[in-house]
């Protein structure tokens, strides 16, 4: 499962960034098609996609098999 | 803390979850009035107004909350829970409070857009701050046993905050008019200005606490974090851990959350098209009557783990959105109504008012228009129907049952073509119909609550004490701020792209539940953490 959350991050930010040429500039009036909230979440969201991915690379490697039960382990 | 004696908890409750209740209200209100805080500092025409208000929207929420959760963790872990969730207590009361005191934009111009983009920063900074410092500094003195249940009072908070904030400004516009409320030093500022003595309560009592005892340990050992940031994300166990909340609990729980409480309102209002008053009326019934179940949930989690309680109520929202979405469109559908019944035998006219206006036609040239609105009842249901006539020249009398003549007899005829798509809005239900809607809204905030309610002493149980603050104010924020904060754009651009389904804006929440479902269950321990005094 590990590598679908991988693959999923850069899927999610290539819909945004396709979402957001093709709303940008379409002549709606809606925040869709404004350009400021897409940077905002594609700037927000960038870094989030990056920690899927690293979660994904931590699951393919078997590293929430077993979770830290206290402090010692951390 | 297990020794710790459970008959001076309600004071620590108390005095923590006002606060954040009070912080929730502040933060809501300016939602809440968005329209009329537009009118009065972002003025349409105003290309910079505009950029100023979609900055205040977005950026709050979306950056500045996960910003402030960073900030304020490391603050907390530097310098104890009681300064910090004091501060940011303050600062959130004293940006609410000058909002309600900055001059419109008509009187200093583009200074009050300014000054309320800044003051609405200031508001979502401190909110990513709060919630963290709150939950933790309960979970810190609850007993291991009943921290679900302490810690769902924090929980209860965010509702409570809506509905407190719901109540007040329905309160103070029943007891005035429109124009009064809207007015530039009108009726809308007063809850920000109510929000000073809140506050000012608030601090009072938060004063009065201690610090945390784990914390106040730490410190007396010398064992705090010198780097709360670096140590919650940089060693790879505790990012880890991190990445596990967000994308296996707090993600899911954030749609959720944000599904039941406010996009069900702006469905209502928009979609639906239910009146102002009755959707808030039906808000906040569902949220009065869910309240309690924060703390059952919360309770229930002591018994049986947090983790099925949270992905239960995810899991329900996946099967039942669509559903329940489907059933307040379709049961309230007065096009529906209009079309399946004869409109002069089984309902009633009440109110019916029309006003002409011309519009210019490339075919026919310039027409006579005339707006129609006209307030029908059938079985206990009004709504408004909206009708833009056209009035033609027609010659003689005619009058038939799908045309009407008007005008003066020795002059001209003009033969009215009724609107072919007139629109339905300001739909009040009768009681039968209310209360279905009440259940059903009450049925997403019951999933909000299994989601919810046994988040915060999950997340407290998940991070060592000396990080706690920091580790877990950041994924609640990243979850409940963007991905929940997202759901109105999202459902926005689902619906402009596949226009054919009205409740297509679902499919992000459902999606984004399924997958936080699927995580959590593959990776999250349902074992409760008796200690967390590590």
């Amino acid at each position: 499962m590990g590598l679908i959350w991988m693959l999923l991050a850069p899927v999610i930010i290539f819909y945004l960034v396709k979402s957001a040429v093709h709303n940008i500039g379409s002549g709606g009036t809606k925040d869709i098609n404004q350009p400021v909230p897409w940077i905002i979440i594609i700037t927000i969201f960038t870094p989030i996609a990056i920690g899927l991915m690293i979660f994904g690379y931590y699951a393919l490697k078997g590293e929430y098999d077993h979770l830290p039960e206290s402090s010692e382990e951390i | 803390m297990a020794s710790s004696p459970e008959k001076g908890i309600g004071k620590i409750i108390f005095s923590s979850s006002l606060g954040t209740l009070i912080e929730w209200y502040d933060f809501y209100i300016f939602g809440m009035l968005a329209k009329t805080i537009s009118v009065q500092f972002f003025p349409e025409g105003n290309s910079t107004a505009a950029l100023l208000s979609t900055l205040a929207i977005f950026a709050a929420g979306f950056l500045v909350r996960p910003f402030g959760a960073l900030v304020f963790g490391r603050l907390g872990d530097l310098v104890g829970r009681k300064y910090t969730f004091l501060l940011t207590l303050v600062l959130m009361g004293g940006s609410t409070f000058l909002i309600g005191l900055v001059p419109g934009y008509k009187t200093i111009g583009i200074a009050a857009p300014l000054l309320v983009l800044l003051l609405r920063l200031i508001q979502g900074l401190a909110l990513g701050g709060e919630y963290g410092g709150a939950a933790t500094y309960v979970a810190e003195h609850a007993p291991a046993n009943r921290r679900g249940y302490f810690t769902a009072w924090i929980q209860t908070t965010a509702t409570l905050g809506l509905f407190v904030a719901l109540g007040i400004i329905l309160l103070i516009k029943t007891n005035m008019s429109d124009v009064a409320f809207t007015a530039e030093w009108g009726g809308w500022r007063y809850p920000f200005w109510i929000s000073i003595l809140l506050v000012g309560v608030s601090i009072y009592i938060r004063l009065k606490m201690s610090e945390s005892p784990l914390y106040a340990a730490l410190k007396k050992e010398g064992t705090t974090s010198v780097n709360p940031i670096k140590e919650s994300f940089g060693h790879r166990v505790n990012f880890k851990m991190v990445l596990l909340a967000l994308f296996g609990a707090v993600m899911g729980q954030g749609v959720i959350w944000y599904t039941g409480q406010f996009y069900a309102q702006s469905f209502l209002e928009n979609a639906v098209k239910i009146e102002f008053m009755q959707n808030r009326e039906i808000l906040l019934w569902a949220i009065g009557l869910a309240t309690p179940f924060f703390l059952f949930f919360g309770w229930l989690s002591d018994k049986v783990g947090r983790k099925w309680i949270m992905l239960t109520g995810m899991l329900l929202g996946v099967i039942f959105y669509r559903p329940i979405f489907g059933t307040l469109l379709k049961d309230a559908n007065a096009k529906e109504w209009v079309a399946e019944h004869d409109k002069k035998s089984e309902m009633s006219l009440i109110k019916s008012t029309a006003k002409g206006d011309t519009a210019f036609n490339v075919k026919t040239g310039l027409l006579i228009i005339n707006n129609v609105d006209e307030q029908w009842e059938f079985e206990g249901n009004k709504f408004i129907e909206k009708r833009r006539d056209t009035l033609i020249p027609a010659e003689g009398v005619i009058a038939s049952a799908s045309t009407s003549s008007v005008g003066n007899s020795t002059d001209f005829f003009l033969q009215v073509i009724p609107d072919t798509k007139p629109s339905y809005s300001n739909i009040e239900l009768n009681n039968t119909l209310k209360w279905k809607f009440i259940f059903l809204v009450w049925v997403m905030i019951i999933f909000v609550t299994m989601a919810y309610g046994p988040i915060a002493a999950f997340l407290v149980e998940l991070f060592p004490t000396k990080i706690r603050y920091t580790s877990m104010s950041l994924p609640y924020h990243i979850g409940n701020g963007v991905f929940g904060g997202l759901v109105p754009f999202i459902a926005t651009l689902l619906a402009t792209t596949f226009t054919t389904d009205p409740l297509v804006g679902l499919w992000y929440p459902i999606g984004v539940a399924a997958l936080c479902f699927i995580i959590g269950a593959l990776y999250l321990n349902n074992k409760i953490d008796k200690d967390v005094n590590d």
